[in-house]
């Protein structure tokens, strides 16, 4: 049944991640500006930015329909939900039976069938291109996701987030090669799904290389600010699953209040070093063309069927 | 007082159906009472055949037997929960379709409507009584005259050659299936010339012989159900039809085929070998991945939907596949949760597919215009069929909290299990198989992207859509009811599996309904909470409160001003229509990934062509590799047998003479 306590952990949890989120996209934004010897923008500077689009008015253009006012709203909760069931903190979150791993993975997809849909909404050659290029990324990325998900889902022999980070942070110390290839696969995933270098440029509009910035063109105001803030809770949630599933050390098992205390500043130690790590793979390498994708986000999806494979060939039935 | 039991109420549904279809004889050209009265009675009478066997799901089998047909050939008829489960589906999908074509059958289409409600109602009941055979007589009678009927509705238009020909294709595979399952059937009675279930269960066949009835009835139900390399009828039949037809064709009609294969294989047969299940899992991987791919091609947005069905079947084979793998090492639990998954896919699909191939009724109804190429923008005039079609795509394509993604998450979850195979080979290529569904639900959710925002989202690419209307009100109230099934089996799924365990017990001898039922109706965890859990209300609930109250915390500290402009496109000044991507042109990446999959002609412009030009069109290999070559020797063997067939008749006289001589020697006693 549902404790006071837990739901409190699960209600504190969502909020900071509607916190965090846009300082870690700050983070990232400032370690990149560092590596490339640019005067960086202040660390606070996402939140300036979701209260100036708060502020201003929604422009919408003549040709928006309904679809369009309301795919920003799902995709924040999408990923509101996201971020609630990912074990960040603490694995006693009440609402995580509510999705498991696989479902995470449709979560991701609710979200991104929408703004592909509202991208196409208005009719300009630069929406319909951004909806139809985030769908390639999508299809590559999400079935090379699912096999990360299964090799992890059969080393804990289950698929719900909170079992998986108890079996792997909780047991004996034993190191499997075959997370080794799904965190190589995870991390390609990860920058893909972000729209991130190599992949996509969160910093450009340039027509030939846009993917996300060229679906939410036409979007302003509030609708905007949705968007930027759940995009950067899309990469705070891929950031704590990458953790959860490959450095689950630290979370807290139950929701007893020191180990929460003491999970804190250690998820914001390995956050900033994630961060860190994303902007340093966004400064040394180049973007890559787009059909070029198609073979990147192929190799995640073969390394992640091979880490599945390594686990049923070595690994035995362990 | 003699009780009525469900299947005596079942067959007077069925005898309803009919007698409705011959009330429209009588009237063939009175549309308004067709419409206003005969289909909405149809529709009542489905309502009754869902509820009917939605409550006698769990009872045991009972038996009929009706005195018609041959003398000492009765039909034997029998309920139990494997056919109760697919009535129920009959009856539920058939109230929304029937609703549906109130509205929608008008007098200038082809056949006369009245001819049409005929077809229509015999259609419906003939698959009622697939269900409900059991004997083979009986379900090759009702098997025929589906495949009877369900030919001259495809043909309503029947003045278009191509409508011909596509009937003509129809027709010739659906018999071809036919005769694949008469032999089934057989092999099955083992010379002992009884032709009942009954008769066919108590054979103990042979491994040898079973694996042939098994083989056949794979062909024969794939044929029906558009399993690859028999699928091609899908995509030409189904644009064709009318689309209640299409609906009534892909949503009910190709389940029927899954019923005959699990009925064959599950029930009839004794023996389970390894290998059934992996040939299925094999062709099941092949249409699906073959069908998703050819979908999202498809410039016409019917054959989009055909290929989609092809890439549910394929789904539904898969499932069979793995259900069959682990029945045969008696590995029941999990078999059960393999076998779940298909039955609730089965609904899913026949939910979401039906309503999908009516809302491009009314796309088609209101425009006139089945290619992707010329709609768009459709979401301003008819916000009805648009946001409808929404849950249609979003079930389809696989995502939560609709009825697709229960059925896709049971899938996985059943194939995270197969490391427990006692065969070391067939628990690696399992989970490989399992990679191909994932990326088969993914591209789903393009070509469900594509045909929601091709057909209703954009600029018209048409200057006439904008006199599109919205649907009726029979359509919408159609459409809305399947809808609400698609939803309610989609944030409902214990509920609905707890109904269906009993067909999954009763074919495998254990079900799932014991784990589900300890945990809460909301919660459908078909292992253990722990293992894995999925709850579609807290899901929807929890995104439906960070929506609302975000919206409500926005418009409380700031403001909701909006006003409306011209788009800004980065400033481009060229906004019109066909600045936007075409159906083409949207798929293009899926072409050029997965080129070796496509047998494409193209014809590309030249840089100094002042009108450049552009073409691509998209065929199917197998037309070029398997159906050709056998057209070509099918004729070249018709073409010997002329030479015989000289038209003299001594020469006929002689033949005649020699097979007599020939037939003394041999059935010489």
């Amino acid at each position: 049944m549902i404790s006071i306590s837990g739901l409190i952990g699960q209600l504190f949890a969502i909020a900071l991640a509607l916190v965090l989120a846009p300082l870690l996209a700050g983070w990232v934004g400032q370690c990149r500006a560092w590596l490339q010897s640019r005067t960086a923008p202040p660390l606070l500077q996402s939140y300036y930015m979701l209260h100036k689009l708060f502020h201003k008015d929604v422009v919408l253009a003549h040709g928006a329909s309904s679809l369009f006012r309301t795919a920003p709203f799902v995709m924040f909760g999408c990923m509101v939900l996201a971020c609630a069931i990912i074990p960040s903190l603490s694995t006693d979150l009440p609402f995580a039976p509510a999705a498991d791993a696989i479902a995470l993975v449709g979560v991701f997809g609710l979200a991104r069938v929408f703004i592909s849909l509202a991208a196409m909404d208005v009719g300009t050659a630069f929406g319909s291109l951004g909806g139809r290029r985030e769908m390639l990324i999508g299809f590559l990325a999400e079935p090379a996701l699912l096999m990360v998900i299964f090799t992890v889902a059969m080393i804990a022999n289950s698929t719900s987030l909170a079992t998986i980070v108890e079996t792997l942070a909780h047991s004996d110390f034993a190191i499997y090669p075959s997370l080794a290839f799904a965190g190589i696969a995870f991390a390609f995933v990860s920058l893909a799904e972000n729209a991130r270098v190599p992949v996509d440029n969160p910093a450009t509009h340039l027509e030939l290389t846009m993917i996300h910035e060229a679906m939410i063109l036409e979007y302003s105001g509030l609708h905007l600010a949705l968007i930027e803030w759940a995009a950067s809770l899309k990469l705070y949630a891929y950031s704590c699953l990458g953790l959860a599933l490959f450095f689950p050390r630290g979370i807290a098992a139950g929701d007893s209040f020191p180990a929460l205390l003491a999970a804190i500043p250690l998820l914001l130690f390995k956050l900033a070093i994630g961060g860190f790590l994303l902007a340093l793979i966004e400064t040394i390498n180049a973007k890559l063309r787009i059909f070029r994708a198609p073979e990147f986000l192929g190799t995640a999806f073969l390394l992640a069927v091979l880490g599945l494979l390594v686990r049923l060939l070595l690994e035995g039935r362990a | 007082m003699p009780t009525l039991l469900p299947i005596d109420t079942l067959l007077i549904a069925a005898s309803a159906w009919l007698a409705i279809g011959l009330l429209g004889l009588l009237a063939p050209r009175n549309s308004r009472f067709i419409a206003t009265t005969l289909f909405p009675l149809g529709a009542l009478v489905g309502m009754l055949v869902g509820f009917i066997a939605l409550f006698s799901l769990g009872g045991s089998p009972q038996t009929a037997v009706l005195a018609i047909g041959l003398p000492d050939l009765p039909f034997h008829l029998r309920l139990d929960n494997l056919s109760a489960v697919f009535a129920m589906l009959v009856g539920f999908v058939a109230v929304g379709i029937s609703i549906y074509a109130a509205g929608y059958f008008r007098q200038d289409e082809g056949t006369a409507p009245g001819l049409l409600c005929f077809e229509y109602h015999v259609f419906l009941a003939s698959m009622l009584l697939v269900l409900l055979a059991d004997d083979a007589y009986a379900f090759m009678v009702a098997w025929e005259s589906m495949a009877l009927s369900s030919f001259f509705l495809v043909t309503t238009n029947h003045q278009h050659a191509e409508i011909r020909r596509a009937g003509f294709l129809y027709l010739l595979i659906a018999h071809v299936g036919a005769i694949a399952i008469l032999l089934s059937f057989g092999v099955m009675t083992a010379n002992s010339g009884d032709f009942t279930f009954a008769g066919m269960r108590a054979q103990q066949l042979s491994p040898f012989w079973a694996s042939v009835a098994f083989l056949l009835a794979l062909a024969g139900f794939g044929a029906k159900a558009g399993l690859v390399p028999l699928h091609v009828w899908l995509p030409e039949a189904h644009p064709a039809a009318p689309s209640p037809v299409s609906a009534l064709m892909s949503g009910v009609m190709l389940k029927t085929a899954i019923y005959g294969l699990l009925r064959v294989s599950f029930d009839l047969l004794h023996t389970t070998l390894w290998w059934w299940g992996v040939v299925a899992l094999a062709v099941g991987l092949v249409t699906a991945l073959f069908g998703v791919l050819y979908a999202t091609v498809q410039s016409d947005m019917k054959r989009l939907l055909a290929y989609s069905s092809i890439e549910n079947i394929g789904l539904l084979a898969v499932g069979t596949g793995l259900a069959l793998i682990f029945h045969s090492y008696r590995m029941e639990s999990l078999a059960a949760l393999a076998l779940t998954a298909v039955f609730y896919h089965c609904l899913a699909h026949a939910g979401f597919k039906s309503l999908l191939f009516l809302c491009t009724g009314s796309v088609l109804h209101a425009t006139k215009e089945r290619s992707l190429g010329k709609l768009g923008g459709l979401i301003h005039r008819m916000p009805w069929v648009a946001w409808l079609a929404l849950v249609g795509v979003i079930a389809s394509a696989g995502l939560p909290p609709l009825s697709g993604f229960v059925s896709e998450w049971l899938l996985l979850q059943s194939f995270l299990f197969s490391p427990g195979l006692p065969h070391s080979w067939l628990n690696m290529v399992v989970p490989v198989a399992a990679a191909v569904v994932a990326l088969v639900a993914a591209l789903a959710g393009f070509a469900m992207v594509k045909f929601h925002g091709i057909i209703f989202l954009g600029q018209m690419r048409d200057p006439s859509l904008k006199d599109a209307h919205d649907a009726g009100s029979w359509e919408k109230a159609g459409l809305v009811w399947l809808a609400l099934l698609t939803l309610l089996l989609g944030i409902l799924p214990s509920a609905v599996i707890l109904r269906i365990d009993a067909a999954t017990r009763q074919l495998l001898g254990q079900g799932l309904a014991e784990r589900i039922g300890e945990q809460g109706w909301w919660m459908l965890a078909p292992i253990s909470p722990e293992r894995a859990s999925y709850e579609p209300m807290l899901f929807l609930a929890t995104i439906a409160a960070s929506v609302l109250l975000g919206r409500w915390l926005v418009r409380r500290l700031y403001h909701g001003r909006m006003r409306r402009t011209t788009a800004w496109d980065c400033g481009y000044y060229f906004q019109g229509p066909r600045a936007q991507d075409t159906a083409e042109g949207f798929s293009q990446p899926i072409r050029r990934i997965f080129e070796p999959m496509f047998r494409m002609e193209r014809h590309f412009p030249s840089a100094r062509d002042s009108k450049p030009y552009y073409t691509v069109k998209v065929e199917d290999h197998f037309w070029h590799w398997l159906y050709l070559p056998t057209a070509r020797l099918l004729g070249w063997v018709s073409d010997l047998i002329t030479h015989i067939q000289g038209g003299r008749i001594a020469v006929y006289l002689t033949y005649s003479f020699f097979t007599l001589i020939l037939l003394l020697l041999v059935a010489r006693p």
